[in-house]
């Protein structure tokens, strides 16, 4: 028997060791990625001074303008909305609901992405921001059905006065916005609020695709991809209006590359993903968050040790999440951790 | 390893590390978070290569496959090992200052050129030497393993192989570099360091260390044998050679999970008692004469487990267990009530406490308070104001030698061939595999329905099957020399030909463990699961009926 060559290109690998130059190079390393641990090596971070709506403020440089309100704001700049960024997740910058002004910049900055810089002025309550966020939480709300997503967002859109309702009656549901093409739709004609509805997916036991809630926050693509998973199993297909979030070909999700460990739900904002379980529960009148508890523990399968959140309603675990600041998740899981638990629960086998 | 029965490394060194060498692990579907780690260090530049006879999804991510026969691990490792000697890339201050038994490590792995390891691995000897240099001049390097180094009758052997590498480098005790045996399941660390290892107490102490033994029974208030119990594979051979009469099994199966079942469920027939505590009625509880109902306590009660990186951290009660269902430590007490011993009914903080005041160097400073705040501590953590140890052994780096303490010693093996040797009337080898979205013999990942989930087949290289005129789907008849099955036949590209596989996920449909050889490391006591030598019989092809009006 002989082995395989190791360099036959393969899904998923990357490039290939150069015969003679097998010597790794000491990976670069950025300041904020660095470790925890007894070894320092990154960079050491200095204090930068930056005046948030004229009060000064000092941060690590290297933070983003989000992280230097969340961290030194006043509870409101604390509150910035956001939709496409976790704290468990590198910047995104797809929603633009997080703009805030910068001196000296011509337009809006996203400040989820944008990284603070010394004597910055930065101001978050003006009419110009204010607006910006109006407009892009009023647009969503009248084209997506937000009424599933966090407290945060329908507290951020009671907030801001958004009122969906002014762009007219929201069209009829769509069948076919899994197939168009870039520049084949029809131009709208105006009477009534174009939007995204479209029948909910429910392919496999585990999860369902309600793309009628999707705001395209593209948090999924990225858990799926290089935020967590790796696997790459969703991506966006279409231009425009017709954007949407697709398997390769447009597959069912068992014919897909997905690998079912849900981390797509887990960061989704506004309840496009979720689980079979919660969406029969709720298609069934039995969805209860008000009387849900949640409980910390361990994953009761491979020794990783990840934490778990058990999200229990009436006594049954109805959902499995992750703290996403914990070491070893980063709030991420495999398929037996979100949806191994049933076995506890399949009275008949105990 | 060097006294301390636990991985050196935390995940997060994974990322930082410029070599991992996968060994004998599918880390992306067996350990899928740690690999998550594994793939951030990729994104940053860390090369990878991957070690095993299957060309895994793990390999898929990797810079180099070494797709070795099944049971050459030593062979391959004592030419790496050779290949850095001979190149200079030995970390001669390292092992000078901190090892001991080099002289001998390196008289045992002389014989064991690339040409050689060739021979007896099928692997090419420039990708050998290519790893070795690799490992050899890399700044941080860890080595990853699991069952495909320890299930085997040389499981230790494997082990010290590859901790020689990490010594002969020094890649042992730094950040980033570290010897990383992956847990199969959630606590076997931790009931490891609890004592459930026949020769040591709670805490790691050696049953043989009579201060620690002494400290024990001052606290149990029971003398302790200083004579080592039994393991599993022992007490097997025990209910063979007829005395070891009565078993009581908490939380195993090993009707299903044992090799060599057929001769296992024999042995368990014929106990004069066998009581079972488990979450199920697993097939073991079928059997028993006394079955004792327990919660599932990761949800339904409250304890710790301890993580392949030493980190101990809390389970907490989430839902109600049902109907009789107790926990472990109340069944326990209650029988030690019947049987005359006292211990009331602890909460499991108690218990917890209770081992806090005996394992003085690992867990001492964990209280459950501060597991709570830090999100689990790593071992060993002696006092309140530790902050835990995410990287063991760096005591060997260290310039004063009282600070160094024990040198790490060198342990050479030879090469030993699997036992279960291919013939022409057993040409095949069977291997056992895992795959993401089941989890040993099943009982728990059985419960929830998987979109990833096939029949039970036997995979096999589809050249392999053409030779014995064998289609995919087919069924056969595998046949080993304790045993014989019937499955499916599914081809696999990851093989290669001569090698098979079967999970031990559905035993109710393929119970592959008949096939397997319960010849045991006598080291570790772990079985030979992961070569077994096979034939493979078509069986008489069915004959398509053929449907009225076609």
């Amino acid at each position: 028997m002989t082995a395989t060559d190791p360099r036959h290109p393969a899904p998923g690998s990357r490039a290939p060791v150069t015969p003679g130059s097998s010597t790794p190079r000491r990976a670069p390393l950025g300041g904020r990625q660095g470790p925890e641990g007894s070894v320092l090596l990154g960079t050491i971070s200095r204090m930068v001074t930056v005046t948030v709506d004229g009060r000064e403020v000092r941060v690590p440089e290297g933070a983003t303008i989000l992280e230097a309100l969340k961290r030194e704001g006043t509870p409101a700049q604390a509150d910035t909305p956001t939709l496409c960024w976790a704290p468990n997740m590198k910047p995104i910058n797809a929603c633009r609901v997080c703009m805030v002004e910068v001196e000296g910049s011509r337009v809006l900055v996203p400040s989820c992405a944008r990284k603070i810089e010394d004597g910055m002025e930065v101001r978050t309550d003006t009419e110009k921001v204010r607006h910006s966020r109006r407009m892009v939480l009023e647009l969503l709300a009248s084209s997506v059905d937000m009424s599933q997503a966090g407290a945060d967002v329908q507290r951020w859109m009671e907030e801001y006065g958004v009122d969906a309702a002014r762009y007219g009656e929201p069209a009829p549901p769509s069948d076919d916005r899994d197939r168009r093409h870039a520049g084949h739709h029809e131009p709208v004609d105006g009477t009534v609020a174009a939007n995204v509805a479209q029948p909910v997916k429910v392919d496999n036991d585990l999860y369902v695709r309600d793309y009628s809630r999707c705001i395209l926050c593209y948090k999924c693509v990225k858990a799926c991809g290089t935020d967590a998973q790796f696997t790459f199993a969703i991506s966006a297909a279409g231009r425009g209006f017709d954007i949407r979030i697709a398997t390769e070909f447009n597959a069912e999700l068992p014919d897909s590359a997905c690998v079912y460990c849900g981390n797509c739900i887990g960061v989704c904002p506004t309840g496009a993903l979720k689980s079979v379980r919660e969406h029969e529960l709720r298609e069934n009148g039995d969805w209860h968050p008000e009387q849900e508890s949640v409980t910390t523990t361990i994953c009761s399968f491979c020794g990783v040790g990840c934490n778990l959140e058990l999200h229990v309603q009436r006594g049954q675990i109805v959902n499995v999440t992750s703290p996403a600041d914990h070491s070893v998740t980063h709030g991420h899981l495999c398929i037996k951790g979100r949806f191994g638990f049933q076995h506890v629960q399949n009275l008949a086998d105990r | 390893m060097f006294g301390a029965g636990g991985g050196t490394s935390a995940y997060v060194e994974a990322e930082n590390a410029d070599l991992l060498v996968l060994w004998g692990t599918n880390a992306r579907e067996t350990h899928p978070i740690f690999f998550h780690h594994v793939l951030q260090g990729l994104k940053k530049g860390t090369r990878m290569w991957s070690v095993d006879p299957r060309r895994t999804s793990t390999a898929q991510w990797a810079d180099g496959w070494l797709g070795l026969d099944v049971g050459t691990d030593v062979a391959l490792a004592n030419a790496i090992g050779r290949e850095i000697i001979h190149a200079g890339l030995v970390n001669e201050a390292f092992v000078r200052r901190s090892t001991t038994g080099f002289d001998d490590y390196r008289a045992t792995v002389e014989p064991y050129t690339l040409e050689r390891c060739q021979e007896i691995t099928g692997v090419d000897a420039e990708l050998v030497r290519e790893l070795a240099h690799a490992y050899g001049r890399a700044d941080r390097a860890q080595i990853c393993w699991t069952l495909g180094i320890t299930e085997h009758h040389n499981a230790v052997d494997n082990v010290f192989s590859l901790i020689n590498l990490a010594l002969l480098t020094g890649h042992v005790g730094r950040y980033g570099s570290g010897l990383v045996p992956l847990r199969g399941q959630n606590n076997v660390q931790g009931g490891g360091d609890m004592g459930a290892i026949p020769a040591k107490l709670p805490g790691g102490y050696d049953l043989g260390d009579d201060e620690a033994r002494a400290r024990f029974e001052k606290t149990w208030g029971v003398p302790v044998s200083p004579k080592p119990g039994m393991h599993l594979s022992q007490m097997f051979d025990a209910m063979h050679a007829g005395t070891l009469r009565t078993l009581y099994c908490i939380g195993e199966n090993p009707a299903e999970s044992e090799a060599n079942a057929t001769h296992a469920r024999h042995l368990l027939e014929g106990l004069d008692h066998l009581v079972v505590q488990d979450i199920f009625r697993t097939a073991t509880a079928d059997m028993a004469d006394v079955v004792l109902p327990a919660t599932a306590d990761w949800c339904e009660y409250e304890g710790t487990v301890t993580s392949s990186e030493r980190r101990v951290q809390r389970v907490r009660k989430a839902i109600d267990p049902p109907g009789q269902a107790r926990p472990d430590t109340h069944i326990i007490c209650a029988i030690a009530d019947r049987l005359g011993h006292h211990w009331g009914e602890p909460t499991a903080e108690e218990v917890w406490d209770e081992l806090r005041s005996l394992s003085l160097n690992w867990h001492h400073g964990m209280t459950y308070a501060r597991l709570e705040e830090h999100g689990g501590l790593q071992w060993p953590c002696p006092t309140e104001d530790h902050p835990g140890t995410p990287l063991l052994h760096a005591r060997l780096w260290a310039e004063d030698p009282d600070e160094r303490g024990r040198l790490a010693p060198f342990m050479p093996a030879e090469h030993q061939p699997p036992l279960d040797v291919l013939t022409d009337e057993f040409p095949i080898r069977l291997t056992t595999v895992r795959v993401l979205d089941a989890y040993n013999s099943g009982v728990q990942s059985g419960g929830y329905s998987s979109p990833l989930r096939r029949r039970e087949s036997l995979r096999m290289d589809a050249t392999d099957a053409a030779r014995l005129g064998i289609a995919d789907g087919d069924r056969v008849r595998v046949v080993s020399r304790r045993g014989a099955v019937e499955a499916p036949v599914a081809f696999d590209p990851s093989l290669r030909p001569g090698l098979a596989s079967f999970t031990p996920h559905f035993s109710e449909e393929v119970d592959i463990n008949v096939l397997t050889n319960d010849a045991w490391d006598t080291k570790s006591g772990t079985s030979e699961f992961k070569a077994t030598a096979v034939r493979v019989e078509p069986l008489a092809q069915h004959v398509a009926t053929p449907i009225a009006g076609e």
